[in-house]
């Protein structure tokens, strides 16, 4: 049986191009299982994966426990808003109340980066970080990675543009460092407000326009813009935003003939993306969430005996 | 003679001595120091291949009684100075209830006269409850046994405010110290701006935060001809704003620096430990290396802990929730010996004023020198020293250290407090 060689996947940083490779591949072949009439296979049969939601999600949390479905696992989802976090428990003591119940695999999104990390290193079972704060989003990324490797045939050599709230955005980082590492160009566009100073070191090209990002692009993915942006100083309206960066019909004509558009969601069209650019024949953003949950498949499937392995240190 | 310290390596800075010597004590004073007395002692130790240094104080400590007793108390806190190599300690007012005024001052000072070995010198605050809008009771406190004033932890943001407190410091010569932050320009963050916080999606403290109030800080002494003292300086730009302030006019302008800053980077904040998580936070490398140069030019005046206990419950918690602060005060004195001193970076007598000589002067404390009939505070090192950082072994109540494990060379062998071995290997 393939597998990883991790207990947890807690990034893209920890990831080898090897490992994407086998990620991307396995997901690839998981794909078939949705054209099934019976949509399920039994390699997770009697694992349990516990779903630990601290922050609201519909998408990522329905792709996961969909994929786990597929699997045929035993699932327990927890939330922050219906568990003993609202009256105080500190994230350790809710991690060791799972343990205790044996878990093979805990899946954990919350808004405090570093969050699965300190869960990786209290618990027995395989950690899959669903989003942590403005961090990273691995399977996110994978899932785009797979979406564009679908449409393109490679991932080396593509000019990928992501646009948009990039210093917030735990999808930009997981993406900036999973196409840098394999071998595709960078580019992040959006205000200075909006891109830290150093996010050149993570292997990006940063420019302010909007036109230099989308000329020659292979990909452009668009981030979503919060209207909270505007009362802390990022940026002067959402008006003035579309202006600058609201991907357009007129804008996508820079772009190749075989660009495509992707969007993690939810968007907000008239924003950052017009809706006829959102629903175009190049927008591959409901591939995404097919993809999603093939992604997810492939990663607790890879993960599912990797429990108690010793955690890999991250690599500076 | 009450006590004789034989054939020690006797290091004075105020007296610009470095010699092998005998140093006698009477009376809870430094009676003789001569390269043979005499005389016999009542008690006598044989201090050969150690060295005799006058008493370590940490300008900087977070003892939190009252209120947070669970972290830390006087008896502890000051037993883990005692424990780290320090006679004294002056203790930042930021307790619950904040020590701006008279009652609480005199609080802290009884109950060190009732547990406490080693000298504590209480820092009141600067404004009410530390809430940077009305002036505390500065002169009440001063006759009370302050030796500065400080909103540590929550610094003053009102300019005005921080000049009505510099000009009425000046009633009583005492130093303002300043934790020098812009909290609108530090909102949210938790570790230093820079390639980490990015790398790491935590929100980042913008050095400028510090920078832009030292500023401000040596323009206001300047005018006001006050004695503006920054806490923790952690930056590059920071000494050079410091170094800049000085050589452009008269001001009285000192500075302290941490040894976590001297020693870790923001690199370290990649294990998530929130043992890596102080305000100001660990900084980059450039930082670093610009503030060892600081010590080792006497640019920076003193090197102090910001001891900030925390209860474990408190720290083990995501990174963005936990609170900021470590421990510091029982891993300083090895830290800086082994790694600058041994290493030949930093002499023994630049480590003297750092931690002795020159926190006396900027707190004027009676301290900070072994001259003949000064109180015998006396710090002994033993330079051959090995031991192992383990936070089990602490006297403080808290555990909240990044150096656990760090294995050094060289530490503090005896505390000598008014003559009287309150802490000895």
């Amino acid at each position: 049986m393939a597998s990883l060689g991790h207990k947890d996947l807690l990034g893209i940083e920890q990831l080898s191009v090897e490992d994407i490779r086998l990620i991307l591949d396995t997901a690839e072949a998981l794909k078939e299982v949705a054209a099934r009439p019976v949509k399920k296979v039994p390699p997770l049969r009697g694992k349990t994966v516990v779903n630990l939601f601290f922050e609201a999600s519909t998408r990522t949390r329905s792709s996961f426990e969909l994929a786990e479905k597929r699997l045929s696992a035993d699932i327990l989802n927890f939330s922050a808003s219906t568990s003993s976090v609202t009256k105080g428990e500190t994230l350790l003591d809710t991690a060791r109340t799972l343990e205790a119940m044996s878990p093979d695999i805990i899946v954990i999104r919350h808004e405090s980066a570093g969050a699965p990390h300190l869960l990786a290193k209290e618990c027995h079972a395989s950690i899959i970080n669903a989003g942590d704060g403005m961090h990273e989003h691995p399977t996110q990324a994978l899932l785009d990675a797979l979406t564009i490797r679908t449409v393109k045939k490679k991932l080396d050599g593509l000019k990928l543009a992501i646009i948009g709230d990039i210093a917030h955005s735990r999808v930009a980082r997981s993406n900036t460092i999973l196409f840098h590492k394999v071998g595709a160009e960078v580019w992040v566009c959006g205000p200075p407000t909006l891109i830290p100073w150093e996010y050149g070191r993570l292997g990006a090209r940063i420019t302010g326009r909007i036109e230099e990002a989308i000329d020659g692009a292979d990909v452009v993915m668009m981030l979503r813009v919060q209207n909270e942006r505007q009362h802390e100083a990022f940026i002067p309206s959402t008006r003035e935003y579309y202006n600058f960066y609201g991907l357009t019909r007129e804008r996508m004509r820079l772009a190749k003939k075989d660009t495509i558009v992707m969007h993690p969601g939810p968007m907000n069209r008239g924003v950052e993306i017009d809706s006829d650019v959102a629903d175009a024949d190049y927008s591959v953003i409901l591939n995404q969430v097919a993809n999603g949950i093939a992604t997810r498949m492939a990663v607790l499937y890879l993960l599912s005996g990797n429990a108690g392995l010793k955690s890999k240190k991250r690599s500076h | 003679m009450q006590l004789i310290l034989r054939k020690g390596r006797v290091v004075d800075p105020s007296q610009k001595l470095n010699r092998v010597a005998d140093i006698g004590i009477e009376d809870g004073r430094v009676a003789e120091i001569a390269v043979r007395i005499r005389k016999k002692g009542r008690k006598e130790i044989d201090a050969r291949g150690l060295v005799v240094l006058p008493g370590f104080i940490d300008m900087h400590v977070h003892l939190r009684e009252p209120g947070r007793e669970d972290a830390e108390t006087i008896e502890s806190g000051t037993n883990a100075a005692a424990h780290g190599g320090f006679t004294a300690v002056a203790c930042m007012p930021n307790t619950q209830p904040v020590n701006d005024s008279e009652a609480v001052t005199s609080f802290i000072l009884e109950r060190a006269r009732e547990v406490s070995k080693i000298a504590v010198y209480p820092i009141g605050a600067i404004t009410k409850g530390s809430q940077g809008k009305t002036l505390a009771e500065i002169g009440e406190m001063y006759r009370t046994g302050i030796v500065a004033i400080s909103d540590d932890g929550n610094p003053v943001q009102d300019n005005q405010v921080m000049r009505r407190a510099m000009e009425y410091s000046r009633l009583f010569n005492l130093p303002v110290i300043d934790h020098c932050e812009d909290t609108d320009l530090s909102a949210g963050g938790v570790m230093h701006e820079g390639y980490y916080s990015t790398l790491l999606g935590l929100r980042g403290i913008n050095p400028a935060a510090e920078e832009v109030q030292i500023v401000r800080d040596a323009i206001l002494a300047q005018q006001t001809g006050a004695h503006a003292h920054i806490a923790h300086l952690s930056t590059k730009r920071s000494l050079e704003a410091v170094i800049k302030a000085r050589k452009e006019g008269q001001v009285a302008l000192t500075c302290e620096v941490t040894p976590h800053h001297l020693l870790l980077t923001d690199a370290l904040v990649t294990s998530y430990d929130t043992n890596t998580k102080m305000k100001p936070p660990l900084r980059s490398q450039d930082d670093v290396d610009a503030l060892v140069k600081g010590i080792v030019s006497g640019d920076i005046d003193a090197i102090a802990t910001d001891h900030a206990p925390h209860n474990i419950n408190d720290k083990m918690l995501e990174f963005d929730r936990a609170p900021f602060g470590i421990v510091g005060l029982e891993t300083a004195v090895g830290l800086i010996y082994d790694r600058f001193v041994r290493t030949e970076i930093l002499t023994l007598e630049r480590m003297a004023q750092l931690f002795s000589t020159n926190p006396a002067r900027i707190l004027r404390l009676d301290r900070g020198t072994l001259a003949k009939g000064a109180w015998a505070d006396i710090t002994v090192l033993d330079p051959e020293l090995s031991w192992e950082v383990r936070s089990e072994n602490f006297q403080s109540r808290s555990r909240n250290t990044p150096y656990e494990g760090w294995k050094l060379r060289g530490g503090p062998a005896m505390t000598i407090v008014k003559g009287k071995i309150v802490w000895s290997l």
